[in-house]
């Protein structure tokens, strides 16, 4: 399978980057040449072969649903580019 | 008095116990060195110089009064994807603008808790997507080696090139390192240290940046396998905020070092002799063979069927994984933020500018292969191949085999700019091709200086263990060390 420059534009989309149109030929072959390397995956047999979703042998720990932590709001905005009264601030979403 | 920076990690924690000398004089002796070196070497991305003199004078203390954990005293250098409370924590990356952690990563956690002392930040691939540390926003790291009657800069390999590179160049007693396709091994054979990778949930990955997170694991780079083993016991152990940290005590790392390999069985993986490997690769492996059973160590051949497909696999895996893990990216929360029109114009933009071409491109080919239509095709195929991938290890391991031997590297270190590996990203990728089947099995591995090439490069072996078996990989690794017997130090230049 190999992508197209339409496909890299809605990659980019997808992914949320911005891929300015003299950028799109460059992406377009590096990602066809990943996308080949990746291709001889098809040799392999995985006939009645799970698909890994734990590399330990493990069930994922659950905790109680309890509060225990928080109540700190300007250390989590502490970071942020824009805030106002320990809100993240970001443009105009609904008119 | 001595250059207090040539010591070991060991032996610098004994002339503290014994008192030759203070933490606060080794401390300035490692910050006397970063300033000198760091300007030609590029390692650290920002140094934390009385920060580290305050925890130093506190270890001294301690030490006075006869107390101190396992580290006190020692100063290290941290990886710049753990996060460090207040202290720059970028990911070597531009999207992360100025962020400084209102927390501090568990591993590091660990390391203050034993009174470890924190010199700064190392340079690294941006994300850690890289293998010669050329990808961070930071410039490259140059490598404290050269080749033989060259002055051509080198790179210390990927992703934690700051980290190899300055253990090598006595810029730390040790570092923290990640590795999740061969971050710690590649950079630690390329520059004559010693890299760990233990086990998938040794390490709580708590705190430090994710890139791909099945395959994500913090480990040390040192400058001797009792080093390593040091390191090791402080950054591992259970922490509840990591849901895959695993919930087993802690061994005593440093006491399995002398043990030996008498009566273990090492296993020769013929699918890791590749066509055109450089016969000096092939040497070394040979002679580290020789050494294990020199000791007592019986050699089996072994097949791992399916080792050929594992860079394929991890390079849908790894990317998947990024795309989603980088989403949180996004201008708003942290980091970088570049205005647009609307709020996905901002988040397009941010990410434009933010992130470097190589963190972009594997975050496009993650978006890709988990969008719709193709998740079967290749996310979920590729987990499949992953579980065969892990049962080639389990059967070699159920047939007696103890530990695995293979080369760390397909070559030695290789020169900053190379066109060849530029102009073909996967070209780059096939450095990790012996070390990122241990990420995909979930397996430790350890690299080991061995030899050089013919140029005077360092080369590295690399041994690979049971889940949870770190300790055989310290022995054997210590083996190879002491029989290597060579002084893998660089020669100083700058």
């Amino acid at each position: 399978m190999s992508v197209d420059a339409a496909t890299v534009k809605r990659i980019g989309r997808l992914a949320r980057i911005r891929i300015e149109e003299e950028e799109v030929a460059a992406y377009q072959t590096e990602l066809n040449a990943i996308l080949g390397f990746v291709e001889q995956l098809g040799e392999v047999d995985v006939a009645g072969v799970e698909a890994m979703t734990s590399v330990t042998p493990m069930t994922l720990r659950r905790r109680e649903d309890v509060v225990s932590d928080g109540n700190y709001p300007e250390k989590i905005v502490g970071n942020a580019p824009l805030t106002e009264d320990n809100f993240f601030m970001v443009p105009k979403v609904v008119e | 008095m001595t250059d207090l920076t040539r010591l070991s990690l060991a032996d610098a924690r004994k002339g503290l116990k014994d008192k030759s000398f203070t933490a606060l004089e080794l401390t300035d002796a490692y910050i006397g060195a970063i300033e000198a070196a760091n300007p030609s070497l590029n390692a650290y991305v920002a140094t934390t110089p009385e920060q580290a003199r305050d925890m130093a004078r506190a270890s001294d203390t301690r030490l006075s009064q006869g107390q101190g954990g396992a580290l006190e005293g020692i100063p290290l250098g941290i990886k710049d994807l753990f996060a460090t409370k207040g202290v720059h924590t970028q990911a070597a990356s531009h999207i992360l603008d100025g962020f400084k952690p209102e927390y501090e990563s568990t591993v590091t956690a660990n390391l203050w808790r034993d009174g470890a002392v924190m010199l700064g930040k190392l340079n690294m691939d941006e994300f850690a997507m890289g293998s010669s540390n050329e990808t961070s926003y930071y410039g490259p790291v140059i490598s404290p080696f050269r080749a033989e009657g060259s002055n051509a800069n080198l790179v210390p390999g990927g992703s934690s090139g700051g980290s190899a590179a300055a253990v090598a160049a006595w810029l730390c007693a040790g570092a923290t390192a990640t590795d999740t396709g061969g971050s710690i091994r590649q950079p630690a054979a390329f520059t004559g240290t010693v890299g760990i990778k233990p086990t998938y949930g040794r390490c709580s990955r708590w705190g430090t940046v994710a890139f791909a997170s099945s395959l994500d694991q913090a480990g040390p780079i040192a400058r001797t396998v009792e080093d390593a083993a040091i390191l090791m016991t402080s950054m591992s152990g259970f922490d509840a905020k990591d849901s895959t940290s695993v919930d087993i005590p802690v061994p005593d790392f440093a006491a399995a070092v002398e043990r030996g390999v008498k009566g273990l069985t090492i296993g020769v993986p013929k699918e890791y002799r590749m066509d055109g490997m450089p016969a000096e690769i092939e040497k070394l492996w040979a002679e580290g063979l020789e050494w294990l059973k020199a000791e007592g160590a019986t050699v089996k051949d072994i097949s791992l069927p399916h080792t050929k497909y594992a860079l394929p696999a991890y390079y849908i895996v790894a990317p998947a994984e990024a795309s989603s893990n980088l989403a949180r990216y996004d201008g708003v929360k942290y980091g970088l933020r570049v205005s647009g029109k609307d709020i996905t114009d901002m988040y397009e933009l941010t990410r434009a500018k933010g992130f470097g071409r190589e963190v972009k491109r594997r975050i496009m080919i993650g978006t890709y292969v988990l969008s719709a239509g193709y998740f079967d095709a290749y996310y979920v195929k590729a987990q499949k191949v992953r579980t065969l991938i892990k049962k080639d290890f389990e059967d070699a391991f159920n047939a007696g085999v103890d530990a695995i031997l293979t080369p760390a590297t397909p070559s030695a270190a290789f020169g900053i700019g190379d066109e060849a590996l530029a102009s073909d990203p996967v070209a780059m990728y096939l450095n990790d091709i012996f070390t990122v089947t241990v990420n995909m099995a979930g397996l430790p591995g350890i690299a080991v200086p061995a030899g050089k090439d013919g140029q005077g490069l360092p080369l590295g072996l690399q041994l690979i263990g049971k889940p949870f078996d770190e300790e055989t990989l310290f022995a054997a690794a210590r083996v190879i060390e002491k029989s290597a017997g060579g002084d893998f130090a660089p020669k100083q230049w700058w």
